[in-house]
């Protein structure tokens, strides 16, 4: 069952056709890629009109379910996939630095009568602060004991807002503000700043214009020096340590950034949502998220978006099957790693470090070498 | 704020040991597979949950309506134990069959397995909720509620400990718990199989070579912690008459967190791990109010790995420790 190998020979014509785009897109001069993106972010803002909702979203407001799920996983997705993706560290408790920046835009908002912009500055440093807080003392443990110390600060994080009072313990906090409106923009009949509660659009264009700023911001650190130690760090940590990259530095830093996007997604949710409580940051959103990165393709920005984009629509379009959809996903994530580990859309050099060993991730013990598991033996031998 | 603790010292005690008694058996399946595989059983929680169920499965199905005696107790008793041990281990083999070992001969990462896990977790959880306590148990609103079992027997003083009462159930749930364990480590320390999963924790390849039958030692191992969790499961339902879709979770992390505690890949560490969890949570529940528990489990968890992550008394399923 040498399923690696099999798949990239055998390639189907729709694999063929993603192949020949890609190498399309290496190649690709400066303008046309920028064409690409203005249109894909002119398709974004679009998105929301009803034509499309009717067939996207039957059973509920399209541009609310744009706004969540949809864009907040998306955004969510890009965060985790820093440190899931780039880094390679596995993060199963993501969803406390969402919290965070939920409580910091509810707290700041209903008790100082800061400003939504004021606190998404506020919530991203603190939220970054307690990435470095929870790195600090565990990045330099194995990938899967971070894997658990993650789970528990996330459980951590729930917990202590279930039990303190003085941010409403159970029950949460109500009258969180929205941002603060400018009247009188309209774009087709859209009142484009106009954060009020009836809208969701405005909120949409909103999430539109930090996910693209994320997006190049994510990018960025990718293609520079940082990006570049992570992928080391990724594939061979002892190795990058030898040749001079401060492993800790940069996983601290992937870590911060991680935890900076999940803060801002927090603000920015909690400032339309009105009122937020414990439940809202269960296991459960830390497992969809890491579900939507391992989907999409690990380690790829498209891949990324693809996959939050499916793990958040999909239970949406087909509400008639909601009931089991928790189920199916689960089924899903076990078929997906058997036959597919690598993701929908993977980036091409995740694929490579995937068919080579382990992508860096650490085999597991008692592989036999032998004709099937050649990846396996390649994999123990380091 | 101690005063609570302070005086009731002993009842907190003993609730601590029982509850460490459980996390402990737990902790086995957690430490066996990890000690051989290198892979956190995520899904080792479900496992658990299903010797639950497969209990009060049994307890339904006698139509209990009154606490048992004498012989129709023992029966019942070990009728629970086995029907828990028997589920959770096919459920753990099965677990093992289709959700790590095509992953394991394809010499898939870690992440990717733990990733499997997850899944199975959920399926498994999901596939309780809105399958098997709707229609096996015929309890369609207790799909996603907590799911009362019928007391299947007394629940007498036996003697009182520093003002603290222990119960008969106590005894026997302590009782139990530690005697599995005393033959898991006879098990791994003394037969035939036991080494062959010494051999494989150690270093594979070798074992191989020295004719260990790799897939049947980890088919072994699963079946054993699957075992454990139901036993742990069969006593669970004993103490607390209840159980849910969902009651895995927390007590599979916190079971987790005992092995890490004691050493994983240690199995008398997972022992240790377990009472010392069990304790400290009800101490620090005594001290900072019940809500804290979970809080405080974690929080162990955190400094234990920052200080000592090799656990109290080192991970060595390899050195015979066991």
């Amino acid at each position: 069952m040498s399923t690696n190998t099999t798949i990239s020979h055998r390639r189907n014509a729709v694999g063929a056709f993603i192949e020949n785009v890609r190498d399309r897109w290496a190649t690709a001069p400066g303008w046309q890629r920028w064409t690409v993106y203005i249109l894909l972010f002119v398709i974004a803002l679009l998105l929301p009109s009803d034509s499309i909702g009717q067939f996207m979203s039957p059973y509920s407001d399209w541009a609310s379910v744009l706004f969540f799920p949809i864009g907040t996983y998306v955004v969510l997705a890009i965060g985790l996939n820093v440190v899931v993706g780039q880094a390679g560290l596995l993060d199963l408790g993501y969803v406390a630095f969402f919290a965070i920046g939920g409580y910091t835009m509810a707290m700041f908002g209903t008790k100082l009568g800061l400003n939504f912009w004021e606190i998404l500055i506020v919530g991203v440093l603190l939220s970054a602060v307690s990435g470095v807080v929870l790195g600090g003392p565990t990045l330099r443990l194995r990938g899967d004991y971070l894997a658990i110390v993650t789970l528990g600060f996330g459980e951590i994080v729930r917990q202590t807002a279930e039990n303190t009072d003085s941010i409403g313990g159970p029950r949460g906090i109500a009258g969180i503000p929205h941002p603060p409106s400018i009247d009188g923009v309209q774009i087709f009949g859209v009142d484009i700043f106009h954060y009020g509660v009836l809208d969701p659009r405005p909120y949409y264009y909103l999430l539109v214009v930090v996910a693209t700023a994320i997006i190049i911001f994510v990018k960025r650190w990718e293609k520079s020096r940082v990006g570049r130690a992570w992928a080391a760090i990724r594939e061979d940590e002892d190795a990058a340590e030898v040749m001079g990259v401060p492993t800790f530095k940069f996983k601290l830093l992937a870590f911060a950034i991680g935890a900076s996007i999940g803060g801002a997604m927090g603000v920015v949710w909690a400032g339309k949502t009105i009122s937020i409580n414990p439940n809202d940051f269960l296991f459960m959103l830390s497992a969809t998220i890491l579900a939507a990165v391992v989907l999409g393709g690990s380690g790829n920005i498209p891949g990324v978006i693809l996959g939050a984009f499916l793990v958040a629509w999909l239970p949406e379009r087909f509400r008639g099957l909601s009931e089991y959809r928790i189920l199916v996903f689960g089924a899903a994530l076990v078929a997906l790693m058997i036959f597919r580990p690598e993701g929908l859309l993977p980036s091409r050099r995740r694929k490579a470090e995937l068919a080579e060993g382990t992508g860096g991730m650490g085999s597991m013990g008692a592989e036999v070498p032998g004709p099937e598991t050649q990846a396996a033996a390649e994999g123990a031998a380091k | 704020m101690f005063d609570n603790l302070l005086g009731s010292f002993w009842p907190y005690t003993i609730d601590g040991l029982i509850l460490g008694a459980i996390y402990g058996l737990v902790a086995l399946g957690y430490t066996m597979v990890y000690g051989v595989l290198r892979l956190i059983n995520f899904a080792h929680s479900e496992i658990f949950m299903i010797g639950t169920m497969a209990s009060a499965f049994v307890v339904m199905t006698l139509g209990i309506t009154q606490p048992l005696t004498g012989f129709a107790l023992i029966g019942g008793l070990l009728l629970m134990v086995l029907a828990g041990g028997a589920a959770s281990a096919g459920s753990a083999m099965l677990l093992e069959r289709i959700a790590y070992r095509p992953l394991r001969k394809r010499g898939a990462s870690r992440l990717a397995a733990l990733i499997s896990a997850i899944g199975a977790s959920l399926f498994l959880q999901e596939l309780f909720a809105l399958l098997i306590i709707p229609h096996v148990f015929n309890r369609p609103q207790q799909g996603r509620n907590q799911m009362g079992v019928a007391r299947i027997m007394d629940k007498e003083t036996l003697f009182t400990l520093g003002g603290a009462q222990v119960r008969v159930d106590q005894v026997l749930i302590f009782v139990a718990a530690i005697g599995m364990m005393v033959l898991l480590d006879l098990l791994v320390n003394r037969t035939k199989i036991g080494r062959g999963i010494r051999a494989t924790s150690q270093d594979p390849q070798t074992a191989v070579l020295m004719g260990v039958d790799i897939d049947k030692i980890v088919r072994v191992t699963f079946l054993i912690g699957g075992l454990m969790a139901g036993v742990a499961g069969a006593l669970f339902i004993l103490q607390f008459e209840v159980t849910k879709f969902s009651i895995g979770f927390l007590l599979g992390i916190k079971a987790f967190t005992a092995a890490v505690l004691g050493g994983i890949g240690n199995l008398r560490g997972a022992l240790l791990g377990g009472l010392f969890l069990g304790l400290i949570e009800n101490y620090g529940a005594a001290v900072f109010g019940s809500g804290w528990k979970d809080v405080i489990a974690f929080t162990v968890l955190v400094l234990v790995l920052m200080f000592r992550p090799t656990g109290i008394l080192g991970e060595s399923l390899q050195q015979a420790r066991a």
